[in-house]
């Protein structure tokens, strides 16, 4: 008999890389199911366009550019789709989702030589891209529910966060927060859905496909910047109530915007993030401090997206100067 | 909170399928052979010849050399050959094979089935006993068991530490033990805490063999010194280094000596073996063997007499399946795979896994996705993933910085490994060759 021989170990965990990529996939579901309820038939549109695209542009650059047998069954490429369908608005003509898909697939991931070898986080480059070449189309936002059947022509509204950044923290206390909880505010069609995208959360710890350090460190970092940010303004003006005020002012930061989409999805994402528990925390309050400071100072009223690409960037020299704790050092 | 390690681990499907099976005595073969270089260290050096007539327990090969073990016959009968045969793995060396007439024991062993509780050797005398018998690490590592007993001069054991966790997926031996010998469990232990001069020792077993901890727990009260410790499962616990920091909370330093925090480890049949020594003068001539997998028919533990070939007791458990694929000798996560069934069952054999076709073989290698799972699962804080890049491409030097020389060989990289990425076959090589430079700048 034949017996075949090969070296220890002998049995394989439960999980494939393509298992990976289908969970956080499933993960995402119900936040797409909260925007189909608010944003109606230009979520699906641009969400599909978005995930078919995205595996074209993959299977074309490696069928005929690169000339290897295309992986697209490795769901990383309808991962990417789905991840930058949900950075955009509901309207979004579907010319213009296609750009965004190649800036995604074929400009980051692919001309980086495919899964596993980019540096930036290839949705969230799409979205850049596209909010620098189409600002106008990228900054007008669909009010939830008030038009579900139309598309590119849909009503449109401000975010929270712009309204916040025009007329300032006083603004505070006119935020219904139990609709940021379930997703009825203007945005990116992915992003609103604040318990959808927890649960989602709490099933991919469950599955270990993603560990709690990054996602923890980014809203913790986030939640406590904003707050001291609060309490100074409203000290400074006098005002009664001010741990309330602040402590409101954290939590909307932490609802509205991409922030939990990007915290919970997009810094995730294994090959731009660092691979240590403790390089993972570094990374996170990097994101964290990045995010409050573009959103309060800077010329968007949303950093999260720009966020993490710059800390993209450090990952790199993250993982080369931050080792795991060793065995016996300690 | 159960006591565990602090860094890394898995835990792997368990597949204990012959957990509730006892030990079953299995019939003494017709003929054995036993390998010279069943343990680690220098061979034994034969002392018998062809025609030669020996009984159970006769002294057929001595120690050759310090770090080395006796070897004594397992069956009464005449020595038919000495010659060179190959061994699991196909590679050849000394063995001696004999065949059994009868059932014939040294006068000198004490078959009675009373257990011995008092003993009246010293510490050295106990030592020199063991020594004697041949016994070796039971778990499968086969160090000399006595040259464990006298570490160097300048550490002085605090405690001992018994290995009773198992913790590789299916296998059941050392659990079925214990419930089979409690006590001569117990009395060994008292027996190795006087060997190395310690009055505390702790018993670590994983929680998946409640009924093991229950049992140990009732008996051990009335041995002074012996606490049973439950841990929780996880692999891999039976690591020296991470069955002191599960139980004592203290990590052997890198490069160190696991004795340097006082520890001295021994496994649980191990110590079952060393009570047969020393009160019943029995030198190690059979063990338990699990024989397992998702298709055998009578999967089981079996005491087997050493020297005992593989296939026989294969045959014994009900035969290889049809779509047997794959046989490894101890566990999955660290056993190895055999290519010669033929060959003889030695001391360190633990188990025998069967795998069919389907478990056999490993999936598609993938690209690495970067998603760090080897890390986090690696138990000495390594980068596996990092190792094996440096390995591939021959980075030694930085390699060697990035400490490719404490890898334990455990496997829980390549296991993770979502992409199906042969990690741990990279890191050996590198390891290697690590090695040998460490070795030949230490001659230079
Ligand atoms: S085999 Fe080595 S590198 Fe891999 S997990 Fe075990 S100790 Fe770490
Ligand atoms: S587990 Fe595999 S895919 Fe993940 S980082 Fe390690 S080598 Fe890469």
């Amino acid at each position: 008999m034949e017996l075949t021989v090969s070296p220890a170990p002998h049995i394989h965990g439960r999980l494939s890389a393509s298992q990976c990529m289908y969970s956080v996939i499933i993960a995402l579901l119900p936040a797409f199911a909260v925007s189909l309820y608010f944003f109606g038939v230009g979520a699906l549109i641009v969400t599909l366009t978005s995930i078919l695209s995205c595996v074209v542009v993959e299977y074309l650059i490696q069928k005929f550019l690169l000339k290897v047998k295309p992986t697209i069954g490795d769901g990383s490429a309808i991962l990417t789709g789905l991840l930058l369908g949900f950075n955009l608005p509901s309207n979004l003509p579907v010319w213009i989702v296609i750009i965004g898909s190649i800036a995604a697939i074929g400009i980051t991931k692919m001309a980086f030589g495919g899964l596993g070898n980019n540096l930036f986080n290839p949705a969230l480059v799409g979205r850049v891209f596209l909010l620098i070449s189409f600002p106008t189309y990228m900054t007008q936002w669909p009010v939830p529910s008030a038009s579900r059947w139309s598309y590119t022509d849909a009503e449109t509204g401000a975010t929270l966060l712009s309204k916040l950044k025009e007329e300032g923290s006083q603004w505070v206390s006119q935020v219904n927060i139990s609709d940021l909880w379930i997703g009825n505010q203007g945005g990116s069609l992915g992003e609103v859905g604040a318990i959808a995208l927890l649960i989602g959360f709490a099933f991919l710890l469950y599955r270990r496909i993603i560990s709690w350090h990054i996602p923890v460190s980014i809203l913790a970092t986030v939640f406590v910047f904003s707050f001291a940010l609060g309490l100074g303004e409203e000290l400074s003006a006098q005002a009664s109530g001010a741990w309330q005020h602040a402590f409101d002012f954290a939590l909307i930061q932490l609802l509205s915007g991409g922030l939990l989409l990007g915290a919970i999805y997009m810094a995730t994402d294994y090959v731009t993030s660092p691979m240590t528990s403790r390089g993972m925390i570094i990374y996170g309050i990097g994101i964290g401090i990045l995010t409050v400071v573009i959103r309060q100072w800077g010329g968007y009223p949303e950093g999260v997206s720009f966020a993490i690409l710059i800390m993209n960037a450090f990952t790199p020299l993250i993982n080369n100067y931050v080792k795991p704790k060793r065995f016996g050092r300690a | 909170m159960l006591k565990t390690f602090r860094i890394g681990g898995i835990h792997p499907n368990e597949h204990k399928l012959t957990a509730h099976c006892p030990v079953t005595p299995v019939a003494v073969p017709r003929q054995v052979a036993i390998m010279l270089n069943q343990h680690i260290g220098a061979p034994a050096n034969c002392i018998v010849k062809k025609g030669d007539t020996v009984k159970v327990g006769t002294l057929i090969a001595e120690a050759g050399g310090f770090v080395s073990a006796n070897i004594h016959s397992p069956v009464s009968g005449t020595v038919s050959k000495v010659d060179k045969a190959a061994n699991a793995f196909g590679q050849y060396g000394t063995t001696i094979i004999i065949d059994t007439e009868g059932d014939e024991w040294e006068e000198s062993i004490d078959r009675s089935p009373e257990l011995k509780e008092e003993i009246t050797l010293t510490s050295q005398e106990i030592i020199k006993k063991i020594a004697e018998a041949g016994i070796v690490g039971l778990g499968g590592a086969t160090f000399p068991t006595h040259v464990k007993l006298m570490p160097p001069k300048e550490f002085k054991p605090t405690v001992l530490i018994v290995n009773a966790t198992e913790c590789e997926p299916y296998l059941t031996d050392d659990h079925a033990l214990m419930l089979e010998s409690p006590d001569q469990i117990l009395v060994g232990c008292r027996i190795l805490m006087k060997a190395i001069n310690v009055e505390q020792a702790y018993i670590g077993i994983e929680n998946n063999k409640p009924d093991a901890i229950a049992l140990l727990q009732q008996h051990a009260t009335r041995y002074p010194g012996i606490t049973i410790v439950p841990l929780r499962t996880r692999y891999p616990q039976g690591g020296e280094k991470q069955l002191i920091d599960a139980i004592l909370h203290k990590q052997v330093a890198n490069g160190a000596l696991p004795v340097s925090t006082g520890a001295i480890v021994q496994n649980v049949g191990t110590a079952f073996a060393v009570y047969e020594a020393v009160q019943k003068n029995k030198p190690l001539v059979d063990r338990v063997v699990t024989v397992t997998g998702d298709h055998i028919a009578k999967p089981g533990n079996y005491r087997i007499r050493l020297g005992m070939s593989m296939h026989e007791l294969i045959d014994m458990a009900g035969g290889l399946p049809d779509d047997c694929a794959k046989v490894i000798l101890g566990g999955p996560m660290m056993g190895k795979a055999v290519s010669n069934i033929d060959s003889p069952i030695s001391k360190g054999c633990s188990g025998i896994v069967i795998l069919d076709e389907k478990h056999a073989h490993r999936g598609t290698i993938e690209p690495c996705i970067r998603c760090g799972k080897c890390v986090s699962a690696c138990p000495m804080g390594l980068e596996p993933f990092l190792l094996a890049k440096l390995s591939q491409n021959h980075l030694f030097d930085r390699a060697e910085r990035e400490l490719i020389t404490s890898c334990l060989e455990c496997g829980c990289c390549s296991y993770s490994c979502p992409s199906n990425r042969p990690i741990l076959d990279y890191i050996r090589v590198g390891k290697n060759a690590v090695n040998r430079i460490i070795r030949s700048r230490k001659q230079s």
